[in-house]
């Protein structure tokens, strides 16, 4: 075998072991939260929300953390959708497709994009000081809302570059308005709202840093936009962080329910996407 | 619509001017220069030095990128030009699935599988006692946080390279593993930049997940094995007491704004070569 060949089939193995470690992570940490968490899993822990004691391995559950985070997640989902659709509107109905100022737009949401949650939580709290708002579920949804509008924005945007410019045309040349139009195109890229409100509300379900100066915490579901909410990522910090072994198989368990959540959100996004993709016309 | 544009565009300037506003207290107190390069971390006494912090960031960042870029590009050019259609759709989903994972599941992981694997089995061979709490386990997490990211760029790069070249090289008898390395790597150059500076700003910016790995001690690190204290963590980890200690809000406002000049920066540069990368292909 000659050097060249054997330099071939060396990075040939080198790639297969990289992919294998890339790829095969994901299992990995799939496996060692099922392994963990699955001992720890009971009925109390999705139905109860914690009861007296329940930091020192009493008993209750993590139900406040699951309607929190729903609350939260759907919260901001829902106002980033109100923002995000004119915005994803405008820069492709009113500035046109391939405009200078609808790329620089589209630039700017990439790098909003690429802001640390971290940084946004930051944010949010020095808003919520202004305004004179404690941590509560309104504080949360509007630190969570900054985080997830660029991803609404650029997935939206992504969905309405792929229906046909004819079809824009046809409805302008029938004598639609600008507005009439983008109404078309809203009803034909249905499937793909979906899509971009399900990434959203998997990136928004499962993030901490911005909720962790926003929202609060709390041993009760929130009845008000007032109150404090608890979340799901943030009960599994917490109780990871306690030395009580009941109260961290609680972590591993919560642990457990948020990756199932997220999967199910992951997987059925991209089924929509792939769906979407048959469907629409060429 | 035009005003709901602007208005969540602004979100940027807004947030860096708010930032700012907020550490001007601890920046009328102390020098920039003093700031970033003093290792006095002592709150209680005013004293803000975010040198530890800042080497605690380089250090987790550096690791996660040095694991994270060999096997990302290695992945790249085995799912573009390797393997079969077939395992190609088995592969990519996997890729996406990982992106889909939250960071604090990602740190429980750390903490049950990656720690006692440090602590246990790689510590032993080099340092005679390590927690497992260290720059490198906050490294290999990063690390991993930052595949789906590198791979799903670089691939999409990698497809934008025209045939012909390929075909070309291969027609004068390169293997592929040659194309790959003296067609591939010199036209996806900027692109392989661009995901790299981006995976960065990434790991730079990352919270959940290091402070649960990283031990959190304010000291330099001088070792893999020692542990660290990036900045994101200490912003989250210290919210509670910020109201309390005077300066202290500030400061910590401070290393957020930091981080998102400093990420804001690179996410720019990274961004502008792609969508030029882009438009070149458009044309």
């Amino acid at each position: 075998m000659t050097r060249r060949k054997l330099e071939e089939n060396f990075f040939r193995v080198l790639m297969l072991l990289s992919i294998t470690i890339v790829a095969g992570s994901f299992f990995l940490i799939v496996g060692t939260i099922f392994i963990k968490g699955v001992p720890f899993m009971n009925l109390d822990m999705i139905t109860k929300i914690p009861g007296g004691g329940f930091y020192i391995g009493k008993e209750g559950g993590v139900l406040n953390a699951i309607i929190g985070s729903l609350y939260v997640a759907g919260g901001a989902t829902i106002l980033g959708l109100l923002i995000s659709i004119p915005v994803a509107i405008y820069i492709n109905m009113y500035l046109g497709s391939r405009n200078v100022i609808a790329n620089s737009l589209r630039i700017a949401f990439d790098v909003l994009f690429g802001i640390p949650s971290i940084v946004y939580g930051a944010f949010g709290f020095l808003i919520m000081v202004y305004f004179g708002i404690k941590a509560s579920l309104l504080g949360g949804i509007v630190a969570v809302t900054l985080l997830v509008i660029p991803i609404l924005v650029r997935t939206l945007d992504e969905v309405i570059l792929t229906v046909p410019k004819e079809l824009r045309d046809a409805s302008l040349a029938l004598g639609a308005t600008r507005w009439e139009m983008s109404k078309v195109v809203l009803r034909q890229i249905r499937p793909g709202i979906f899509t971009a409100i399900l990434l959203s509300f998997g990136r928004a379900i499962g993030d901490v840093a911005s909720v962790l100066f926003t929202a609060g915490f709390s041993d009760n579901i929130p009845t008000s936009l007032h109150q404090p909410a608890a979340t799901l990522p943030l009960a599994i910090f917490f109780q990871l962080g306690s030395p009580v072994e009941e109260v961290q198989g609680r972590a591993y368990a919560s642990a457990l329910i948020l990756t199932i959540v997220v999967l199910i959100i992951t997987v059925l996004s991209s089924w929509l996407a792939k769906r979407f993709s048959k469907n629409k016309i060429q | 619509m035009l005003l709901l544009t602007i208005l969540s565009v602004s979100v940027v300037i807004v947030i860096g001017i708010g930032l700012y506003y907020k550490s001007v207290p601890v920046l009328d107190n102390s020098s920039w220069w003093h700031l970033l390069t003093s290792s006095e971390w002592k709150p209680m006494k005013g004293l803000f030095g975010f040198f530890p912090f800042i080497m605690g960031t380089l250090w987790v960042t550096g690791i996660a990128i040095i694991i994270a870029l060999p096997l990302c590009l290695l992945s790249s050019f085995y799912i573009t030009e390797y393997a079969p259609q077939r395992v190609r759709k088995i592969l990519v989903p996997f890729v996406n699935l990982l992106s889909g994972i939250p960071p604090v599941i990602f740190g429980v992981w750390g903490v049950l599988f990656i720690i006692p694997l440090i602590q246990k089995h790689i510590a032993p061979h080099f340092v005679e006692f390590s927690t497992g709490y260290s720059v490198l386990a906050g490294g290999i997490v990063l690390a991993v946080m930052i595949f789906p990211l590198i791979v799903s760029i670089v691939c999409e790069v990698l497809n934008t390279i025209p045939k012909e070249l390929k075909e070309a090289s291969l027609s004068l008898g390169a293997t592929k593993w040659e194309t790959i390395r003296k067609v591939y790597l010199r036209k996806a150059k900027p692109g392989i930049i661009a995901a790299t500076v981006l995976a960065i700003s990434r790991a730079f910016g990352e919270t959940i997940a290091v402070l649960m790995v990283c031990g959190n001690n304010a000291d330099v690190p001088h070792s893999v094995f020692d542990s660290g204290y990036p900045l994101p963590a200490l912003i989250a980890n210290n919210y509670g007491e910020m109201l309390s200690i005077p300066m202290y809000d500030s400061a910590l406002m401070f290393a957020a704004l930091l981080l998102f000049v400093i990420i804001l920066l690179f996410n720019i540069i990274s961004r502008v070569i792609l969508a030029r990368l882009e438009r070149k292909l458009a044309a």
